[in-house]
């Protein structure tokens, strides 16, 4: 019975994002798709990025890294799985479906393995050992990217067709993944995994005293939160023709976390606010240039005086409108 | 065989030796006090049995075993539970989260299966929830597990690290100043309760209190340590004549100070 609800439901959704889609592309010009299509990968980033920064409270301020390995890995796959399942499945949408999909997805899976390995030596200590480690893992990861030739190096992965990386990436894909990563990311947050991540922000050493793993959560919830950075950068790859190391600069963490500030640390709602404001603010700014960093730093500065905990705080959108508190039951319905 | 055992621990920092040499035994189901002046090392046995800290020297048995050294998680998974001094609860978490944080190993449903709600994981999530709810019954805090855990009044924020210490189904709870910061009349409530689980639920308590009226009342024995060794051990009753824990509250008679 709940498993037909929910492929009821995710029968729906699918189905209003692709009228949407159809609504989006008949009504605005490219220029204007474009960015709302930047809003939904930053919601990815921004969301993924919060869960490890804002709900468990361990900083990454290198996770354009992620984003990184996730675009390359999925850029490449995509180019080197197309040729056998073109082959086999025809050469039809249904296949670059797949093919894209599946390219997202190993993408994914690079991003959360590289977060495996960043995260389980850093996060063993406590304190902010993962900041300075992360910082540098985003640095390396863009000079090895800029050195592999077989990546095109400085110039870029183009793929082997002259046209450079198919566009798979459109406003169906974006939304359904959006969807897909606040969806799982908000149940894990509202989870006994989620309340053991915030015990461990809030105070490490009790969360401890009371059995819980310390190491062994920080450590998934940053491969995860990495694993999300990764789809947005599959995401990124397939919307252009090509991608560069010069897109996962340190400017792009600092965009990421910019967005979660913004919105509120520990809040998904907070963190989808953040995205779309820096997709927007970004264009709007785009005459700046360089210049922008330091709109962002004054930013920062007046958000910590004013509003230090950010547009929404740790709180949620949807548990203000209901007006109570998140999630947990707070006493059972019978008494036994 | 005792439930918990100290043998002639050791525990140094730097230059100072904050244990010297003690050693306890504490059989199941006693409520047990552990006192001395300021600085004493009350904390830091707590700390040791805990395995926040491990010991330069000597053994800490629980239930036959050696836990010295393992870390602190492992020894809340065997059964041992803590509160602390400072208070340590999940503030911005609501009063009824702060307890299901430690039910841990209840909760057997995968990161997987909380992402997509399966029916495994409602059913742990409600028997955790209903577990947590029986226990802030117990400590008199039902009506406020909705409330936001750093909101609540100093009293009721003890009593929840109690509850939530419960919540890992504890042998021993360790109590580290539970009194501090109570009114007589809330001291007394606490004298019920902590009987309450050693009567109820079968627990050993151990007890670092300043508080003689709250040691005196709900102890069996009673430990003293001063300057990090164990001076006397024994009844309450024995313990208030006791002339070295006497000398070491008060301070010693000497001629010099006799004199005047």
């Amino acid at each position: 019975m709940r498993a037909v609800v929910r492929v009821a439901i995710a029968a729906a959704v699918l189905l209003a994002i692709y009228a949407l889609r159809l609504g989006v592309e008949a009504a605005f010009t490219e220029y204007v798709q474009r960015i709302v299509l930047l809003a939904g990968i930053n919601v990815i980033l921004a969301v993924g990025l919060n869960l490890i920064n804002g709900t468990t409270g361990q900083f990454s301020i290198g996770h354009a890294g992620f984003m990184a390995v996730g675009a390359y890995g999925a850029a490449y796959v995509g180019v080197k799985l197309a040729g056998p399942l073109h082959g086999a499945l025809g050469s039809g949408a249904a296949a670059d479906a797949v093919i894209f999909n599946l390219a997202l997805l190993a993408g994914a899976l690079f991003a959360g393995i590289s977060g495996l390995i960043v995260g389980m030596p850093s996060l063993r200590l406590r304190g902010d050992y993962l900041a300075v480690v992360t910082l540098g893992f985003g640095e390396i990861i863009r000079i090895l990217f800029n050195n592999a030739a077989f990546l095109g190096s400085a110039t870029g992965y183009f793929g082997d067709d002259p046209s450079g990386l198919p566009p798979y990436t459109n406003f169906f894909w974006v939304f359904a993944w959006v969807v897909i990563v606040v969806v799982a990311i908000h149940n894990l947050t509202f989870s006994q995994t989620g309340r053991s991540l915030t015990a461990i922000r809030e105070d490490e050493i009790a969360a401890e005293a009371m059995a819980t793993p310390t190491t062994r959560l920080k450590v998934t919830a940053f491969a995860i939160s990495a694993a999300a950075a990764g789809i947005a950068g599959g995401l990124f790859a397939h919307m252009q023709a090509g991608v560069r190391p010069e897109d996962f600069r340190f400017e792009k963490s600092i965009d990421m976390i910019v967005m979660i500030i913004v919105g509120g640390l520990g809040s998904i709602s907070g963190a989808i606010l953040g995205g779309i404001f820096v997709a927007v603010s970004l264009e709007l700014m785009r005459d700046l240039q360089q210049y922008r960093l330091v709109l962002y730093a004054l930013l920062l500065i007046v958000i910590m005086i004013v509003r230090p905990q950010g547009l929404l705080g740790t709180r949620e959108l949807h548990h203000w409108l209901r007006r109570k508190k998140p999630a947990t039951p707070a006493a059972p319905p019978e008494r036994a | 065989m005792s439930l918990l055992e100290l043998r002639r621990v050791d525990k140094i920092f730097g230059g100072l030796h904050a244990v010297r040499g003690v050693s306890f035994g504490v059989e199941k189901g006693a409520i047990f006090g552990l006192i001395g002046p300021n600085g004493a090392g009350k904390t830091t046995l707590f700390n040791l049995i805990t395995g926040v800290y491990t010991p330069e020297h000597g053994d800490i048995a629980f239930q036959g075993k050696n836990i010295a050294g393992l870390k602190p998680a492992l020894i809340a998974e065997r059964g041992v539970a803590r509160t602390f001094q400072n208070i340590r609860i999940f503030r911005t978490m609501t009063v009824a989260e702060n307890v299901m944080v430690a039910g841990h190993h209840l909760h057997k449903a995968s990161i997987g299966s909380a992402m997509l709600r399966t029916r495994a994981y409602d059913r742990d999530e409600l028997a955790l929830a209903k577990r947590a709810h029986e226990l802030l019954e117990i400590l008199g805090l039902a009506e406020l597990s909705g409330e936001v855990a750093g909101s609540l009044p100093y009293g009721s924020q003890r009593r929840l690290e109690i509850a939530r210490g419960l919540m890992l189904s504890p042998q021993l709870l360790l109590l580290d100043e539970p009194a501090a910061g109570m009114n007589s009349q809330e001291a007394r409530t606490l004298n019920e309760q902590i009987r309450f689980l050693r009567d109820q639920l079968g627990l050993t308590v151990i007890l670092v209190e300043h508080n003689m009226a709250v040691v005196m009342n709900v102890c069996e024995t009673v430990h003293v340590v001063d300057h990090g060794e164990t001076i006397a051990q024994g009844t309450p009753a024995e313990i208030k004549v006791h002339p070295r824990v006497l000398a070491a509250y008060l301070g010693e008679e000497t001629p010099e100070s006799a004199a005047p």
